[in-house]
């Protein structure tokens, strides 16, 4: 026993492999208990460091496990297992192998104690998970995927290059406190930052995911992006800068959000939102900022995968997730809309779900560093994230006008993973204790004190009478057809409209440099044959002296050349 | 709602009516408790009576008037990236 092999990764990675041999029952049942497996592994591995291995003049380090590594790669079993229930009815193995690798690849990432191990579990975790927005099987689906993947594989090479200039400056590889000060420290912080979604470099997070399958923005919601603040908070914890990145993030996604039509496109904007709020929680880092991160992570990814589910019931019953065309479908899936319910109260924070525990943690690390300005953000954060996902989703899809859409109500198994999520939300949320025992700091905090209670229902009270009064005499923007530019335009529309401009204007000038060119190559040639012709330079026989003379020459050029 | 469906409680206006006062029932018992629960606030505005309401309300409003403007100038046709 070297604890190596308790690693859940392997588990998941080598029984995704044979999914597809698999069929009917036996598919079923052995997707299932992957994770659950896994779950039994993680219950027996001690704390420590596992598979040190030497590599180049340094060493590699497979495992890690403490308090921080746990934490993620239980709650990552979690989403793996109810993903893995919510894809049941799915015919193609396709989508439970990807997942159940993705999911594999980023456990093996967050127990990862050196850069080049979590460098190839990082690129691993993009190869698997592409086929789940490719699975939708559309040309555009196609291409979101392409996009996706190639913006996740650069995160890759810049973490990469990071890491070998750590390995240079240091001599180790071991993933520690890196900061931006450290060596190949802003590469790694751009990598992470990527991965993250940070403002400006997040748009293909709401470009792909609403692109992939129901099944498989369910899978893509949990890992990606919450490996990426597991990495932040490990290597870049009290960095000041990501305060300010994480208050912009939680605050401009939702603007978004409010116009989006694309409901699953509205989910991907407030889960930038919610990054925002555990970016925040390692700028700060302190031990309640920090703890708050962690808790947020946990909580995000159930509540977050459970709105997805909900969102992916409809697309799977009606056909379309178009806020524009929904709308009444509480009458055809109540259930459904119960769980949607579920989620929205969690993200929003309503005391008693699993978001008011958590976000709490940073918005309080955030006042008690005085941090006004911060505070005020994400305050309005919070109440932007109730008005566009806590009542926006639900509204829209469930109530609002009803669409005379009639449909049947989700599958058993979809129905299933929906209830084990909204089981979590509301158990977290009224019993927080196990959760808070979990955190990688001692907790000292309480959150259900009368003063939170209420500040936080005020908030939200008020939230909900702006978005009733505003609805009520028309000024809310109603859903409509439409996209919104976001920074994908950039390399959609601006990039290959710039690239179509220089390709026009080269192919006219290479017309012309070929010609010139042709005409050169016509003169070198002429004055080629005539030197090496009958009689040219290089067919006349040549005299010993002047042979002896270019020998000469050459040696004495050789000399200066080498002379130093 | 269709012909000869069950007719839910929401489908009648005056319950829809019902809710939308709901919440301004709500939000006015949430200030009236406020004396009798002891704020710790982080920052001194926030011992301002409703100040966490107020706030939320013009967060929510500014928030969805800035995203309509914000929609005038971002706004495409649904197949905008779909076009040659």
């Amino acid at each position: 026993m070297t604890g190596l092999e308790l690693n859940p990764a392997w588990t998941l990675l080598l029984g995704a492999a044979l999914v597809p041999l698999l069929r009917g029952r036996w598919r079923s049942a052995w997707v299932v208990a992957l994770p659950l497996v896994g779950m039994a592994q993680l219950w027996l591995l001690p704390a420590g460091e596992f598979g040190r291995l030497a590599f180049l003049s340094s060493e590699v380090l497979i495992m890690r496990v403490d308090r921080w590594s746990s934490l993620f790669a239980l709650v990552f079993l979690i989403a793996a297992l109810i993903s893995s229930i919510y894809s049941l009815h799915a015919r193609d193995s396709l989508q439970p192998a990807a997942g159940l690798a993705y999911a594999g690849s980023a456990i093996g990432a967050v127990f990862a104690g050196d850069l080049l191990t979590l460098f190839l579990f990082w690129e691993l975790t993009a190869v698997t998970s592409v086929f789940l927005v490719w699975a939708r099987g559309s040309a555009r689906a196609y291409r979101a995927g392409m996009r996706y993947v190639l913006v996740q594989l650069l995160s890759g090479m810049l973490l990469l290059f990071g890491a070998l200039q750590q390995l240079a400056a240091t001599g180790s590889l071991r993933f520690e406190h890196i900061g931006l000060d450290g060596p190949g420290g802003p590469l790694i912080f751009l990598a992470f930052g990527i991965k993250c979604a940070f403002p400006l470099l997040h748009n293909w997070l709401q470009d792909s995911y609403p692109e992939a399958t129901e099944v498989g923005t369910v899978f893509l919601s949990a890992f990606t992006t919450k490996l990426a603040v597991y990495a932040l908070a490990r290597g870049f914890a009290g960095t000041g800068e990501l305060i300010w990145i994480g208050a912009v993030m939680t605050a401009f996604p939702i603007f978004y959000a409010v116009i989006e039509n694309d409901l699953r496109r509205v989910l991907a904007y407030s889960l930038n939102n919610q990054l925002g709020f555990m970016v925040v929680g390692i700028g700060i880092g302190t031990e309640l900022a920090l703890n708050g991160t962690a808790a947020h992570a946990f909580t995000h990814i159930i509540y977050k995968a459970l709105l997805f589910m909900s969102m992916g019931a409809v697309l799977y019953r009606v056909g379309t997730i178009n806020g524009s065309e929904l709308g009444g479908l509480y009458k055809s899936m109540p259930w459904t809309t119960a769980f949607c319910i579920v989620g929205a109260a969690s993200i929003s924070g309503f005391p008693l779900f699993s978001g008011f525990v958590s976000k709490s943690m940073i918005v309080s690390a955030a006042g008690g560093e005085a941090l006004l300005l911060t505070y005020l953000v994400l305050l309005f954060a919070s109440a932007g994230v109730f008005h566009h996902s806590g009542i926006k989703i639900p509204y829209f899809a469930f109530f609002a006008h009803d669409s005379g859409k009639r449909c049947e109500e989700a599958p058993a198994n979809m129905l299933v993973a929906m209830a084990i999520a909204a089981a979590l939300c509301i158990g977290l949320g009224v019993y927080p204790a196990p959760l808070y025992a979990l955190l990688p700091y001692p907790v000292d905090y309480v959150a259900y004190t009368g003063s939170h209670v209420l500040t936080q229902l005020q908030l939200l009270a008020f939230s909900a009478l702006a978005f009733a009064v505003l609805m009520r005499t028309g000024i809310y923007p109603p859903e409509r057809r439409l996209v919104n530019l976001d920074t994908d335009w950039i390399y959609r529309r601006l990039v290959p409209g710039a690239l179509g401009v220089l390709a026009a204007g080269w192919a006219r000038s290479a017309g012309f440099l070929i010609q010139v060119m042709t005409a050169g190559g016509r003169r070198a040639r002429a004055a080629f044959d005539r030197a090496a012709g009958v009689d040219g330079l290089f067919a006349r026989p040549w005299t010993t002296r002047v042979m002896a003379f270019y020998v000469a020459l050459f040696l004495l050029a050789f000399l200066l050349l080498s002379y130093r | 709602m269709r012909q000869g469906e069950r007719r839910y409680w929401l489908d009648r206006k005056e319950n829809v009516d019902k809710v939308y006062w709901g919440v301004w029932v709500l939000c006015g018992l949430l200030l009236l408790v406020e004396p009798l629960v002891h704020k710790h606030a982080e920052f001194a505005f926030e011992d301002w009576f409703g100040f966490h309401g107020i706030y939320g309300l013009v967060a929510c409003v500014a928030l969805v008037l800035a995203a309509k403007a914000l929609r005038v100038v971002l706004k495409r046709p649904e197949d905008y990236y779909d076009r040659p």
